[in-house]
């Protein structure tokens, strides 16, 4: 049995808030730099220039990359083997939220649905626990914009639609979300489970790092045809026109119901914003 | 090719019929930001017949909820939302003189329509880079409630604020034509 005191899950959370929106990914930029010599429109080969100038001067000067700095999903993977002391590993999580988005200056979005007054702290974040084998506890922090989150659906196939279905249901959705979720896009897909596991899949999926294949080779293949098909659309960046439509397909598949045929489409915005620790 | 023109607000018919999509636009002088809960504010202002907290003639608003301000500068990063959300609302402030929105993403039929009979421009400012496009932000200012926190109206002195014009006074849609003219067949 190994303790944590749940301070140390605190101090974590709230480092992985403020480095997620202000340290663009490896990844990303690596993505940027390599669609930027396939674009054909100049436009859209500026607007890559411009995302790539704007991380570098969030970088350099601690600011966010964008201004809508999310609601904080935060995925913790905890060790059986672990224990945790001195209070509440929930509240430990809400607290690490509210003391990094006070200390890096980043914009409290959360509100009540109704009055849509603003909470003013960012909490509560979105949690998604896991009790995996071991003693260590791995956090991932993925700070998750409005304007793309907002283009994401969970649809109910009917089964006999299968993979072509699936295809096209992805492809509508990636032409009617246009310029709105701030393109190139990330585009995470959850394929079967419930309802609602396909939905967390396809928000898990956003986290694959991009560049990075799919190990399982028919998922590997789907996700280039979906990715080239994407990138024929036209959208570009900044949804001005161009080639660079998303920069990566990321799919996530489990078993389902013999009746059902659950698909999630989670769009996430050019900046694909998380950051992970392991304790 | 694009072009690249500079305004000033507040702005006129003059500043905006020859604007056509594509172009590019450097804008400077003040501005306002509002977001869904101020434009529902303000539009009930008008249905009382009372006074808007910013005079509406030539003006231009800003579709942003900036982060705070780190210390030593003006505001924090403060890049675009995503505009339908205000399409409910904005014909009747172009009717009122709205003549400039800046935000990013599709625009509805009776905007673009709205656009066009009032002889407004929407301008789009790249999604998601905010850090840059403060930058161009020279001072900050809430004018209007300020319980709305990151949605109070703020009056933003700017300069030389980077944007597309997406739509035109004669209809145009940058969106729908760039998209047009890199389709592929699939």
């Amino acid at each position: 049995m190994r303790e944590i005191p749940v301070s140390e899950i605190t101090e974590t959370v709230a480092r992985l808030c403020i480095e997620a929106n202000i340290d663009l990914g490896a990844d990303v930029e690596e993505a940027f730099r390599r669609m930027k010599e396939t674009e054909d429109s100049p436009t859209g080969k500026e607007v890559l220039d411009l995302l790539l100038k704007n991380a570098q001067i969030a970088r350099e000067e601690r600011m966010p990359i964008c201004q809508d700095t999310g609601l904080a999903v935060v995925f913790i993977d905890v060790g059986q083997d672990v224990h945790f002391t001195g209070g509440s590993l929930e509240e430990a999580i809400h607290e690490g939220v509210r003391q990094g988005y006070e200390k890096g200056y980043l914009r409290k979005s959360t509100c009540h649905p109704f009055t849509r007054k603003n909470l003013g702290d960012n909490t509560p974040a979105i949690i998604h626990t896991r009790i995996v084998p071991g003693d260590k506890v791995r956090i991932v922090v993925e700070p998750k914009g409005g304007g793309s989150e907002n283009m994401s659906r969970v649809v109910m196939l009917a089964p006999a639609e299968g993979i072509e279905g699936i295809k096209a249901y992805i492809l509508q959705r990636v032409k009617e979300s246009g310029s709105n979720p701030c393109p190139p896009i990330v585009v995470g897909v959850g394929i079967g489970g419930t309802f609602e596991r396909a939905a967390f899949l396809a928000k898990k999926a956003t986290l694959r790092p991009i560049g990075t294949k799919n190990p399982d080779p028919e998922l590997d293949a789907l996700e280039q045809e979906l990715l080239e098909k994407i990138n024929k659309i036209g959208i570009g960046p900044g949804g001005l026109g161009g080639r660079t439509t998303a920069l990566s397909v990321h799919i996530e598949m489990m078993p389902c119901h013999i009746a059902s045929l659950p698909l999630a489409v989670n769009i996430q915005c050019h900046a694909g914003r998380h950051k992970e620790a392991i304790l | 090719m694009s072009r690249e023109i500079r305004l000033e607000t507040p702005l006129t018919d003059a500043d905006v019929i020859p604007l056509r999509i594509g172009d590019r636009v450097l804008l400077s002088g003040i501005i306002y930001t509002a977001r869904d809960a101020a434009h529902k504010r303000l539009i009930d202002l008008m249905d009382n017949n009372q006074p808007l907290p910013f005079d509406i003639q030539g003006a231009v608003i800003y579709y942003v909820g900036p982060a705070p301000a780190p210390p030593g500068k003006p505001i924090g990063s403060a890049g675009p939302t995503t505009s339908y959300r205000m399409d409910p609302f904005a014909p009747r402030l172009m009717a009122a003189g709205l003549k400039g929105m800046i935000g990013k993403g599709n625009r509805s039929q009776e905007v673009i329509e709205a656009i066009q009979k009032h002889k407004a421009i929407y301008f789009g400012a790249i999604g998601g880079a905010g850090a840059l496009i403060a930058k161009s932000i020279v001072s900050s200012e809430i004018i209007a409630y300020e319980d709305l926190g990151p949605e109070a109206i703020r009056r933003l002195e700017v300069r030389d604020l980077p944007l597309f014009v997406i739509n035109d006074t004669v209809g145009g849609d940058l969106y729908q034509e760039g998209m047009k003219r890199y389709a592929q067949a699939p």
